[in-house]
Formats: structure tokens, C-alpha cells, sequence
């Protein structure tokens, strides 16, 4: 009872806790670069985490099936197939969104968090632990993306949710927020989203600087 | 054991992005026509925007002057038989990140009635001033000619030419209106040829409304 509690907590923790990109600091190069709104933040995470769901459980499932050395250049066969797959279907469906993302959607396949994931916790965990933590990671990863797409939206753009009629449909045109706030131009160059990246690394030390034991009474300060 | 795995996983991600792609491959296709015939009007001169105007869509191929070594798409605008506008697809090879789509409208005599762009990789605040939502700079280019400014003055302000550069996107700026140029120089040499053409692919049934 106590260990598959404990390993349910494992296997989130990097919704939060192991956060690939705030406490690994692993798959910030894409994050980095498309952040600079939500809408743009939302489909590249949401993109990466179907991906890492998918080829995660894959290669959980293969475990016993690969060799050790084969692992890596397989699980590499199934990220690019996965992400050609995505690539396609978002140029079909989201054409005008595809066509902010460029060159991101397809860097996923290299993404490094998803590759250390997929060759980490799917080779040495069970298929049901592999699923819930790469759909904690992916979660994790998308939590990120949206956070740092809106900090550096409202600051960059003074707007929130701008080109959210690419993701929605047409039905939404126009229901961006306005803020009296924002036009830093510096928010949505890459400077910026350093800025955006370390203040929410300060953010997170603040409250997870406690034992990893204790996490309840970590959140009190607020 | 690991042979067989990889192999049959090598086949399934074959046959996974087959049938992707042939799932996307028209819709794609389909997608990018309606963005550009959406954007058609554009760039046309604003007595001709909104009216029923014949449409034939050419494949035109120079990648000197049309910036691809890929057919581009060449709109030839006509009522009735005469000749309105015509609208180039055209390629701006060497933006600052990668090509820009620039969609370019010029009239029977030859000026410029608009120029749009597609798609572009610019940078995000600065060589992004070229997309008419973020910055009035593409509007400059309206009703100016291959003699109005003259030929040598088709250049950014930076090399002594008559259009202003976006401020930071020098070569963004460069990119387009070397474009623009280009296009013209295209149109000044194949005018009548291109009205012939799409007067006979017209004929044949190739026209389509936009």
C-alpha cells in the first residue's frame, strides 16, 4: 500500500517536483523560442505531450523486447514517425497556427527531455508507471509552455489569448484579451524569455526549497 | 528478439506516416489556395477588390526573377476577356531566416497595387514589421513602378535607394524589395506572353472563380 503510494508520487512528480524544464532543465530550447504567446505556447506543449505519452508507453512496452544498445536509435524511430504524424496533421487542421510553429513542431523528435524520458523510466519502469509519468511530464512541460507564453504575451503584447481563432475556430475571433499593460518589446525576444525562465525558476526554488519528504506543509508560506 | 522488434517497428512507422501523409497531403494543399485566393483581394487596387473578376491561376517557373526553382503561382485577373491585374506568388529567397511567400499585385501598366506577405520566419518585433498586421512598412510599395522611382533607386534607403528599411530588419527589407523588383522586371519582360496564356488556359476551362 505505502509503496504504490509512494510510487504514484513518484510517477507525478514531474507534473511539478522533477519538472523537466524547471527542474531538469531538459526540452527548454523549443520552449524557449515559441513562447511568446499562449496560443503559440499551448500547441507546441500540447504537441509535445501527446508525443511523449505516446512514444513513452511505446517504449515501456518494448522493454523486454530491445536490447540495451538498441534502445536509443528505436526510440528515435518512434519519435520521428510520431512527430511526422503530428507535423502533418497540424499542418492539415491548425494550417495558420503550423505556420508560426515552423521548425518547432518537427524539433521535437530531438527533444531531450522526451528522449530521456522515453530511454530512462520506459526502459527500467512498468508500462502503467511509464504512462502516468510521461503524461506528468507532458503536463508539466505544457504547464511551463503556458505560464512563460502568458508572462511573456502580456509584458511583450499587452494581450492575452491573441490568435486563439488559429487553435478554436473562427468562432473565437476576437476574444483576446486586451491588457493596459505590456508593449516590452524585449518580452518576446529571446532575451526575454530567459527573464520569463529564470523568474519562474525563482519561483518554483521558492517553494520547493523544503525536504522532499514534507511537500504539504511546503505550500503554507502562501 | 531486438531484429524483429526493430523491423516491425520501422514498418509500422512507415506505414503510420504513409497514411498520415496521405491523409494531409490535400488538405494541406487545399490550404494553402484558400489563404492565398483569400488574400488575392489584398492586393488588388481598391476599385477592383470585390468584383467578379475572372481568375486564372498559372504556373509560372524563373527562379532568377521569381525567386523558386518550384513553379510559382501567377493569377491572372481578367473581365470579360481584358486583362485587370495580375497577382505573383512570388518567392523573396534570402530573408533573413528563410524565404518569404510574398504575394505581389500589379496592374495592366505595370505598378504595384499591393504587396502582401504569405509566410515569412522573420524575427518576432523586428523583420515581422513586414506583415501589414503589425506595421504599415509593405503599403510604401503601392502604386510605385519599374520608372517611378527609377530602376536604381529600387533599393533600401541603407544602399542609397528610395524605400525605407525597417529599422533593425535591414536585410528582411532588402529581401522584399529586391523581390518586388524582381517580379516587376518578370512582368515588364512576359506581360503579353502571360495574357496569352492565361487567355488559352482560360479557354480550355481552366478558370476558376476565386
Amino acid at each position: 500500500m505505502t509503496s504504490s503510494t509512494s510510487s504514484l508520487r513518484e510517477a507525478i512528480a514531474p507534473l511539478w517536483r522533477d519538472n523537466m524544464a524547471l527542474a531538469q532543465f531538459l526540452g527548454l530550447c523549443p520552449l524557449l523560442a515559441v513562447t511568446t504567446t499562449v496560443v503559440n505556447g499551448f500547441a507546441l506543449g500540447l504537441a509535445s505531450a501527446v508525443v511523449i505519452v505516446i512514444a513513452s508507453t511505446a517504449m515501456a512496452l518494448l522493454k523486454h523486447a530491445l536490447k540495451p544498445a538498441a534502445r536509443l536509435p528505436i526510440a528515435l524511430l518512434i519519435l520521428a514517425a510520431l512527430v511526422t504524424v503530428v507535423d502533418l496533421f497540424s499542418e492539415a487542421v491548425f494550417y495558420d497556427l503550423h505556420g508560426k510553429l515552423g521548425i518547432f513542431i518537427p524539433l521535437i523528435v530531438v527533444n531531450s527531455g522526451l528522449l530521456a524520458h522515453a530511454e530512462n523510466v520506459a526502459s527500467r519502469r512498468s508500462v502503467g508507471f511509464t504512462f502516468l509519468s510521461a503524461l506528468a511530464t507532458g503536463l508539466g512541460f505544457l504547464l511551463v509552455f503556458l505560464a512563460l507564453g502568458a508572462c511573456r504575451e502580456i509584458v511583450g503584447h499587452g494581450t492575452l489569448f491573441s490568435d486563439i481563432e488559429l487553435l478554436a475556430g473562427e468562432g473565437y475571433r476576437g476574444t483576446t484579451l486586451e491588457l493596459p499593460v505590456g508593449g516590452m518589446l524585449v518580452a518576446i525576444l529571446p532575451p526575454g524569455a530567459f527573464f520569463a525562465m529564470g523568474l519562474l525558476l525563482a519561483l518554483r526554488n521558492r517553494f520547493t526549497t523544503k525536504p522532499r519528504s514534507d511537500e504539504s506543509s511546503s505550500g503554507t508560506p502562501r | 528478439m531486438t531484429t524483429v522488434a526493430a523491423a516491425a517497428l520501422a514498418v509500422a512507422a512507415f506505414f503510420a506516416v504513409h497514411a498520415a501523409y496521405d491523409w494531409s497531403d490535400e488538405r494541406i494543399a487545399a490550404n494553402e489556395r484558400a489563404r492565398v485566393v483569400a488574400r488575392l483581394n489584398s492586393v488588388l487596387e481598391p476599385a477592383l477588390r470585390g468584383r467578379d473578376l475572372t481568375t486564372t491561376l498559372l504556373a509560372i517557373t524563373d527562379a532568377e526573377l521569381l525567386g523558386s526553382e518550384e513553379p510559382v503561382d501567377v493569377f491572372v485577373l481578367t473581365d470579360r476577356g481584358a486583362p485587370m491585374a495580375t497577382v505573383f506568388a512570388t518567392v523573396a529567397p534570402h530573408g533573413y531566416n528563410a524565404a518569404i511567400d510574398l504575394l505581389i499585385g500589379v496592374a495592366p501598366i505595370g505598378t504595384v497595387t499591393g504587396v502582401r506577405v504569405v509566410r515569412h520566419r522573420e524575427t518576432k518585433g523586428l523583420g515581422d514589421a513586414i506583415d501589414t498586421a503589425k506595421s504599415d512598412w509593405m503599403l510604401q510599395f503601392d502604386s510605385k513602378a519599374l520608372t517611378a522611382p527609377p530602376l536604381e533607386l529600387w533599393a533600401v534607403d541603407q544602399d542609397k535607394g528610395s524605400f525605407d528599411a525597417i529599422s533593425g530588419a535591414t536585410v528582411t527589407s532588402r529581401a522584399v524589395v529586391a523581390a518586388v523588383k524582381s517580379t516587376l522586371l518578370y512582368f515588364e519582360r512576359h506581360r503579353d506572353e502571360l495574357y496569352a496564356l492565361a487567355a488559352e488556359t482560360a479557354a480550355r476551362g481552366g478558370a476558376n472563380e476565386p
